[in-house]
């Protein structure tokens, strides 16, 4: 399928053409397709931590700039070799956005975006005004770029170098997006409570993603500061990190080849624009940059999608994407986990109380859950079930009582900790990405039970353990009966398949219980049934199941015992037929008449 | 450092303070009801500003050909909207607010320039900033208002490079310094004196915080301002429209942006660009504040300022990055205090 084309054809034809181009094209352009490489990487990193991550940055020219600075002054005040400036480049770069990142990421959104304004403004002042680094004037006079005897000091020669590094780095981004990280990387729009269900720290995976753009950017700096051999403060200002947003914004923020298509597209067209705004005016500089942000200001109201996007649509019409079978391996498992044996205690509640200000949300509610049965949470609306879900689950905190899961208290975990316990969950408002297959989205629940991390990700080194997880997913898709959709989106799906995909998901984890918030809300009747079917099934093989439901009818046929709640206080516990026949459970249900 | 110039620093940051106070107040209320991160502030204060400055010259200010553009553009955008709507008959009113009124500042503007008194030349700067607040809200981010507050970020950010790229075009490099200011200045002892100009800054923030906290807290507008901001669903749903907030919070943030334009510009050599820096440092003040509170904001501003003041004594070229530098120990305080901010969700753009 696409894999074939994307790991094999794409870059051997990369190559071909590294080697080609130098020799068909003159001085002029081949300088141009230096810039055009150059922004590429930068762009690259900026739409793995903004397009895909969702983190907008606006400092990736910064970054950029301290790595040309750093290797320039290495490489002229102290004689250093261009390598050795490559190593610290990137060590001063990846370090600045690391202590940035680590300070603003666990803040909203914006915040990453003022502040890397704010740099993207310093820091060139920084430059401007710092003796040793030439002040206004740069520094000249920078070595090329030495392998072994051939040193690339012609633009031709560091084409090779530049385009080389696209290569790799296109390369290294498109594994990492298939891979485990990868697949955590393209949750994380789906928000962190998301990410912790499956075990995955959202502002760790955006911490990393910056980190890893502001490498590519370190690489662009050095490759700019050795190809131009000069540099200066202005290249690295606030506006050409804007600009670097505009590439990214015209390709189509979400996909890598988006760079490729945004950087050439803006510089193009900033060179078409230098030869001919000249003959309308005098002015022509001035002309030029306010065309691009009027443009700018168009794509992002009319097509914010970016021109990549339909582009992409007109190309899979091309070339459509054939599904193929992946065989999957029976002996690629993955290690599990010890489950208790049957009727063992899983969850024990002791007199947990939540309160909202004045408000008693959960009062003093105590249940256990043992192991192999499944377990209905009921009440009617406004009775706490959601709420006391939440303190199962660690998204929100006790404000007294305690909770106990395997014989420890798990009060006070986080929601992530909670997960790698063993609790898996599913989610009232369905939260699966749209873009994933059924197949990636079911992979993410075994999230936490790889182990291959950015780099082994990055250079394919994960096959193995890939294999074993994508069997996994396949295996809790047939579980729950959606193994013939494995690669269609999940998008597409209608509301009770995508239930069932959750509960696919929350399998994959190996977890040692189950928590269903709401699986019945908003299924129709069919759904419900293939629903129960499931979960009787679940049953029989021994999984823990604990259902917070509201719909009565669909819990009582299901569940070994039922708890009910009503106005945040436990009113009854017991089999549903005991439960049904209780006054006070009628009276809740139904009105005291009843 | 002899407590002479610490004197002098502290009236300067002082000044400066008060001109982030009346920005950060501007920030907050159109972040608070829109969601915008406001960038282009700072670029309307400079179209003030020079406006006043080509008065003074006796020349037409070029925020007129600026409003014209907006103008038409706007008209245009209500006509499509029309005609989608079937809503002909509300072309009367259509063309009353978005034709005419913004219109009238101009109409004063070319009538002030003949004038001689200062002060008619100055109140038209002010008010020729006011249509532009709103006049924005209606061409570049009414039909985007629904997007998510990064993408409304790059628009505003794309947007005031437009302003700055339009100001370049039209009033040109050179920066330049009104004459508007109060002479003189009071003396405290000896040596330590305060210009009358950094009072009157001063008193003039004091006075529209004061304005600000009665109209949010007291009026019928304030109210559904302040509805708005902290329930938009809830707002909505008792009848308050969210265009109409949005150009409400855009028409006094460029008010705001008029007189922080005219306010500077005797005091600092104004350029076409920079209104930007102006904005950003307002942001660490409103960031201190959490883009929410408008009495951390006012503090955020005291700070901002006075730092700068200082930073600039120590090295001038610096001062910027110095202030900015400033963000990094809030934010640290900032998420140390809310370690669990939920980031808002998105589906597949």
């Amino acid at each position: 399928m696409r894999s074939r084309f994307c790991n094999v054809g794409l870059p051997l034809a990369g190559l071909v053409l590294i080697a080609l181009v130098p020799q068909w094209l003159g001085a002029f352009h081949v300088a141009l397709l230096n810039d055009i490489g150059i922004a590429t990487l930068v762009v690259l990193g900026l739409v793995l931590v903004s397009g895909i991550g969702g983190a907008l940055s606006f400092g990736q020219a910064a970054f950029v700039g301290i790595a040309a600075y750093t290797s320039a002054w290495l490489s002229t005040a102290q004689a250093a070799s261009p390598w050795l400036g490559l190593l610290l480049a990137l060590l001063f770069t990846c370090g600045s956005a690391w202590i940035l990142g680590s300070i603003t990421m666990r803040l909203g959104g914006h915040y990453l975006a003022l502040s890397t304004i704010a740099w993207g403004l310093a820091v060139p002042l920084v430059f401007a005004n710092t003796p040793a680094l030439g002040s206004h004037s740069g520094i000249d006079g920078i070595p090329p770029i030495q392998i072994g005897d051939w040193v690339l000091d012609q633009s031709r020669s560091v084409f090779v170098l530049i385009w080389l590094a696209v290569l790799a780095g296109g390369w290294f981004a498109a594994n990492l997006l298939r891979s485990r990280v990868g697949r955590s990387v393209r949750a994380l729009r789906g928000g962190k409570v998301l990410m912790a269900s499956f075990g995955a720290d959202a502002f760790r995976v955006r911490l990393m993603l910056f980190v890893m753009a502001s490498a590519y950017a370190a690489v662009a700096g050095w490759l700019y500061a050795h190809a131009n051999r000069f540099v200066s403060a202005a290249p690295f200002s606030l506006h050409a990190s804007i600009d670097y947003v505009f590439m990214m914004v015209v390709g189509g923020m979400a996909q890598l080849l988006s760079a490729l298509l945004g950087s050439t597209l803006y510089i193009g067209l900033n060179n078409v624009l230098q030869d001919v705004l000249p003959l309308f005016t005098s002015r022509g500089a001035q002309v030029n940059s306010l065309v691009f942000a009027l443009l700018f200001l168009l794509i992002l109201e009319r097509v914010p999608g970016g021109i990549g996007r339909p582009l992409a649509r007109l190309l899979s019409r091309v070339r459509p994407g054939r599904p193929v079978q992946t065989a999957f391996d029976p002996a690629s498992v993955l290690p599990r986990r010890a489950l208790p044996a049957r009727g063992e205690l899983v969850v024990s509640v002791r007199n947990v109380v939540k309160r909202f200000g004045g408000l008693v949300a959960v009062n003093d509610v105590s249940f256990d859950v043992h192991a192999g049965e499944i377990v209905g949470l009921i009440g009617p609306n406004g009775a706490g079930k959601s709420t006391l879900f939440n303190l199962l689950t660690g998204t929100l905190p006790l404000t007294a009582g305690s909770v106990q899961f395997m014989g420890d208290p798990i009060t006070g975990l986080s929601q992530r900790d909670v997960a790698l316990q063993g609790v898996a969950r599913t989610f009232q408002h369905v939260k699966l990405r749209p873009g994933m297959t059924l197949l990636e989205n079911a992979a993410l629940g075994a999230h936490a039970r790889g182990r291959c991390g950015l780099w082994r990700g990055g250079l394919q080194l994960d096959r193995q353990e890939e294999a074993c997880i994508m069997a996994e997913a396949m295996r809790q898709l047939e579980r729950v009966g959606l193994a013939g959709q494995a690669h269609e989106r999940a998008g597409s799906l209608p509301l009770g398949t995508q239930r069932l995909l959750e509960i696919a998901r929350a399998l994959a984890a190996d977890p040692v219980i189950l928590m269903l918030d709401e699986p019945a809300a908003g299924l129709r009747l069919l759904e419900k049934q293939a629903l129960a079917r499931l979960l009787n099934t679940l049953r029989s093989e021994g999984v823990t199941v604990l259902i917070v439901e509201h719909d009565m009818e669909f819990v009582m046929n299901l569940v070994d015992r039922l708890v009910v709640m009503n106005f945040g206080s436990k009113i009854a516990e017991g089999a549903p037929d005991d439960v049904r026949a209780d006054p006070q459970v009628q009276a809740a249900y139904l009105g005291s008449e009843a | 450092m002899d407590p002479t110039i610490a004197f002098i620093l502290l009236t300067d940051g002082l000044a400066g303070s008060a001109l982030y106070l009346i920005i950060g107040l501007g920030l907050v209320l159109i972040f608070s009801v829109t969601r915008v991160i406001f960038v282009p502030f700072g670029s309307i204060a400079v179209f003030a500003a020079l406006s006043l400055g080509a008065m003074e010259l006796g020349r037409l200010p070029a925020a007129i050909p600026l409003i014209g553009l907006f103008v038409l553009l706007a008209l245009f955008m209500e006509c499509l909207r029309m005609r989608r709507q079937h809503s002909w008959r509300q072309w009367p009113r259509v063309l009353g607010v978005w034709g005419v009124l913004p219109l009238l500042p101009c109409a004063l503007a070319a009538w002030a320039s003949y004038q001689s008194a200062e002060l008619v030349k100055v109140a038209a700067a002010v008010l020729l900033a006011v249509p532009l607040g709103p006049l924005i809200e209606r061409v570049a981010l009414r039909p985007i208002a629904h997007s998510s507050v990064l993408a409304l970020l790059i628009v505003a950010l794309v947007l005031d490079q437009v302003l700055s790229g339009l100001g370049l075009l039209w009033f040109g490099p050179e920066g330049l310094r009104t004459s508007a200011a109060l002479e003189g200045s009071l003396t405290l002892s000896s040596g330590l004196a305060i210009n009358y100009q950094t009072l009157l800054t001063m008193a003039v923030a004091f006075g529209l915080a004061l304005v600000f906290y009665v109209v949010l807290q007291r009026t019928r507008i304030g109210k559904v301002l302040h509805a708005t901001a902290s329930n938009p669903t809830g707002a909505r749903l008792v009848g308050i429209r969210p265009a109409f907030t949005a150009t409400i919070a855009h028409l006094i943030a460029a008010l705001l942006a008029g007189i922080v334009g005219v306010l500077i510009s005797p005091v600092a050599t104004i350029y076409y660009d920079s209104g930007l820096i102006l904005t950003l440092k307002a942001f660490v003040a409103a960031i201190i504040g959490g883009m929410s509170s408008y009495p951390l904001t006012a503090l955020g501003a005291l700070l901002v300022g006075v730092s700068e003041s200082f930073a600039s004594f120590w090295n001038s070229g610096l001062k910027d990055a110095i202030v900015f530098g400033l963000l990094i120990p809030i934010l640290v305080i900032r998420s140390g205090l809310a370690p669990h901010h939920e980031e808002e969700e998105e589906g597949d753009a």
